[in-house]
C-alpha cells in the first residue's frame, strides 16, 4: 500500500499526510492512539509537514549531511571496567523487578 | 536580613566573604521568597532542608578561608539534570517518580564550586516547548505583566521555571538547557541574561536527552558577569560524554575589564530584520547606536539560508527525540501502564500513551515519520544537508566580523491563555535556532521594554568556542543599554 501521497505542485514536491499515516507512525512509535486522536494529529502534522517541505526549494546536491558540529572522530578508550556492582541501583527505578531482573509480560509461549 | 535575594552573585560573594551575612541567611531569604511566590510555579521540587544544610557547610568553609568560587550561592536547577537521590522528571508523567542514582556532570561541577541548589525547576515536558505550558506539573507564570493588565504571560520555554525564578529573585542564577533557544527565548521573555556556550563546552552526561546533536547546558543570571561566573564552573571535558570538548576553558575575568569596543566588528544579518515588530526594530537600532558609541564597527551581512533553519530544526530535533525517547518503555524505569493479559507491545503502547503529553507525542510522531525508510532521504537526510549550508553561512561571515547582533525573539511574551497553533509556537524560536544548528555560543540580554511594558531580548552570537568575545561584547552592551526595569512585587 502506498501510504504517501506526493503531489507535484508548481514544480515543488509537496508531501501530504493522511490518518492512515499517523496510525502507522503511532504504531511504529509504540504509542496507542484512538481514531479521534489520530484525526487531530493528522491535521496538525499535515500543516507542519507543509512547512518542512520548504527545504525542497534548495538544491543540496554535493552537500555533505552535517551529523554533528563536534569535529573529530569518536574518541576511544581502553576497554576496562570503570565501575560495576551496581545491580541494585540499576533496577531501583524499575516498576517491576524480581531477583534483580526486570519483569515484563511473557514474550515466548 | 531582608532583600538579600535581590543581590547579584558578585555582590553576594563579596558580602559572604566579608561576613556581612551568612550563606544560611542568604539561602533562607530565597526560601522565604520561594514560599511567598509559590503561585509562579517555578520550582516543581524545592529542596529546602538540603539547601540549608549545604549553606551551613558553606559558612564553615568561608569561616576557615576555604571558600569555593561560588560558595553559598543559591541556584535553581532545571528538572532535566539528574540529581543523585533527588527526584528528576523532565516534567513528564512518564518519569514522575524517577529518582536518579547518579549526578549529572554539570550539576556535579556546579556543586563542587560551592553553589547550593534550592530545588528543581519547572520546564516544558522533555524540554519540548516555548511556553512552559507543556509541563506535567502545570504552567509557570512570568513575574512580568503587561502594564495596566493583570493577565498572566508565559515565561517562555522550555526552561521557563529556571528563567522565571531568576527574574523573580527566587534564585541568584539557574541552570537551563538550550536545544533550539530554550534558554535565550525565556531569558528574553523574563528580562534576564541567558547564555548557551558552544556545543561541546559542557558535558551532556546526566542531562535527560531531547536532541543530542543540539542539546547544550546553559545558564540564566541577572547580569552578564554573573552568567560567566556560573558558566565557567560547569564547562569542561568529561570522559562520559564523547562530544564534550577538550578545548581549554578560558578565563572569563578578562571580559569584564573597563574599556570600549574599538576594533570590534559586529555583523547585522539582514535576514533577521525582515518584518520586525516596531518595538523590536527600535531596540535593534538603539543597540546598534550603543555599539557604535563604544567604537565598534557595524557591518551588514547576509546569512542566506536563515529561512530554512526552522524547518531544518523541526526535522532534526524530533528525529533525534523520537530515537532518544524510545527508552521510555515502562520496563527499566518510569511509569508502567498494563493490565493482566497484556502483551509486551500492549505494555509499551499503553505506557507511552498515558506517560507522554501531547507535544511530546507530536514530536515523536514527526521524528518517526521523517526517520521511516520511505521519507528518510527526502526529509531527515535533506535537513542534515541544509544544516551544513546554515553552518557554512556562519563560517563564511566570521572571516569579516567578530560577533553577530540580532533580536532574540520576534515578539514579547504572549499570554498564557493565547491559543497558538504548533507552527505558531515553533515560530518563537525562529531567531535562536540557526545558531543552535551551527553549535555556536550565543546569549540573550535584556534590550528594551515593549510598549506594553514587557522585556525584549537582544541576541549576540559569536564564532565557535569564542565565548570570550561573546561575553566581552555582551558586558559592554549591557552597561550601555542599562536596562534597569524589574517586574513589580519581587
Amino acid at each position: 500500500m502506498n501510504l504517501l501521497l506526493v503531489k507535484q505542485l508548481g514544480g515543488v514536491l509537496m508531501t501530504s499526510i493522511s490518518m492512515v499515516h499517523v496510525k502507522k507512525v503511532a504504531k511504529l512509535s509504540r504509542i496507542r492512539m484512538s481514531d479521534e486522536q489520530a484525526q487531530n494529529f493528522t491535521k496538525e502534522l499535515d500543516n507542519l509537514i507543509g512547512v518542512l517541505d520548504k527545504l525542497h526549494e534548495i538544491n543540496t546536491d554535493n552537500v555533505q549531511p552535517l551529523v554533528s558540529v563536534s569535529d573529530g572522530q569518536t574518541p576511544l578508550r581502553e576497554d576496562v571496567v570503570t565501575d560495576g556492582n551496581k545491580i541494585k541501583d540499576v533496577v531501583l527505578n524499575s516498576p517491576d523487578t524480581k531477583y534483580d531482573y526486570f519483569v515484563v509480560p511473557k514474550v515466548v509461549e | 536580613m531582608a532583600d538579600l535575594n535581590k543581590l547579584s552573585i558578585k555582590e553576594a560573594l563579596s558580602g559572604l566573604l566579608s561576613k556581612e551575612f551568612s550563606a544560611v541567611e542568604l539561602v533562607q531569604d530565597h526560601l522565604d521568597s520561594m514560599e511567598k511566590h509559590r503561585g509562579l510555579n517555578t520550582y516543581v521540587f524545592p529542596t529546602p532542608e538540603l539547601a540549608l544544610k549545604l549553606a551551613d557547610e558553606s559558612d564553615r568553609r568561608i569561616a576557615k578561608n576555604l571558600a569555593l568560587p561560588l560558595d553559598g550561592i543559591p541556584v535553581g536547577v532545571k528538572d532535566l539534570y539528574c540529581t543523585n537521590g533527588i527526584r528528576t522528571t523532565s516534567c513528564s508523567n512518564i518519569l514522575k517518580d524517577f529518582i536518579p542514582k547518579y549526578e549529572s556532570t554539570v550539576t556535579t561541577n556546579l556543586f563542587a564550586a560551592g553553589a547550593i541548589m534550592l530545588g528543581k525547576t519547572n520546564m516544558d515536558e522533555f524540554a519540548m516547548g516555548s511556553s512552559n505550558l507543556t509541563s506535567c506539573f502545570g504552567h509557570v507564570v512570568n513575574p512580568w505583566k503587561r502594564s495596566n493588565s493583570e493577565d498572566e504571560v508565559v515565561p517562555g520555554g522550555s526552561s521557563g521555571g529556571s528563567a522565571a525564578c531568576v527574574a523573580a529573585n527566587l534564585g541568584m542564577a539557574s541552570l537551563g538547557s538550550d536545544t533550539g533557544g530554550s534558554v535565550r527565548q525565556p531569558a528574553s521573555f523574563c528580562g534576564i541574561v541567558g547564555i548557551k556556550p558552544s556545543y561541546g563546552r559542557c558535558s551532556r552526561f546526566g542531562m535527560i536527552a531531547f536532541a543530542s546533536s543540539l542539546d547544550q547546558a546553559a545558564v540564566f543570571a541577572k547580569n552578564v558577569e554573573d552568567s560567566a561566573l556560573v558558566l565557567s564552573s560547569i564547562m569542561g571535558h568529561d570522559p562520559k560524554d564523547s562530544t564534550s570538548s577538550k578545548a581549554i576553558i578560558p578565563d572569563f575575568s578578562s571580559c569584564f575589564k573597563d574599556g570600549d569596543l574599538r576594533g570590534l566588528r559586529v555583523g547585522i544579518p539582514k535576514e533577521y530584520l525582515e518584518n520586525l515588530h516596531d518595538d523590536i526594530s527600535k531596540m535593534m537600532k538603539n543597540s546598534i547606536c550603543n555599539l557604535k558609541e563604544l567604537g565598534a564597527e557595524i557591518i551588514d551581512i547576509s546569512l542566506p539560508h536563515t529561512k530554512y533553519a526552522l524547518p531544518t530544526y523541526y526535522i532534526i530535533a524530533p528525529a533525534e527525540a523520537s530515537s532518544n525517547l524510545a527508552r521510555y518503555d515502562g520496563v527499566r524505569y518510569g511509569l508502567r501502564v498494563s493490565e493482566d493479559g497484556d502483551s509486551l507491545d500492549d505494555l509499551y503502547e499503553k505506557t507511552r500513551e498515558i506517560g507522554f503529553g501531547q507535544e511530546v507525542k507530536r514530536r515523536i510522531l514527526i521524528g518517526t515519520f521523517v526517520l521511516s525508510s520511505e521519507h528518510y532521504e527526502d526529509t531527515y537526510l535533506k535537513a542534515q544537508r541544509v544544516r551544513r549550508l546554515i553552518a557554512n553561512d556562519f563560517n563564511n561571515v566570521f572571516d569579516k566580523i567578530d560577533v553577530i547582533l540580532t533580536p532574540t525573539t520576534s515578539s514579547e511574551a504572549f499570554g498564557i491563555k493565547d491559543v497558538l497553533t504548533p507552527v505558531q509556537m515553533y515560530m518563537n524560536d525562529v531567531f535562536t535556532i540557526p545558531a543552535s544548528l551551527a553549535g555556536l555560543p550565543c546569549l540573550s540580554i535584556p534590550g528594551a521594554l515593549s510598549r506594553s511594558g514587557l522585556p525584549l531580548g537582544i541576541q549576540l552570537i559569536a564564532n565557535n568556542f569564542d565565548e570570550l568575545t561573546l561575553l566581552r561584547v555582551a558586558h559592554k552592551l549591557e552597561k550601555s543599554i542599562n536596562f534597569t526595569a524589574k517586574p513589580k512585587g519581587y
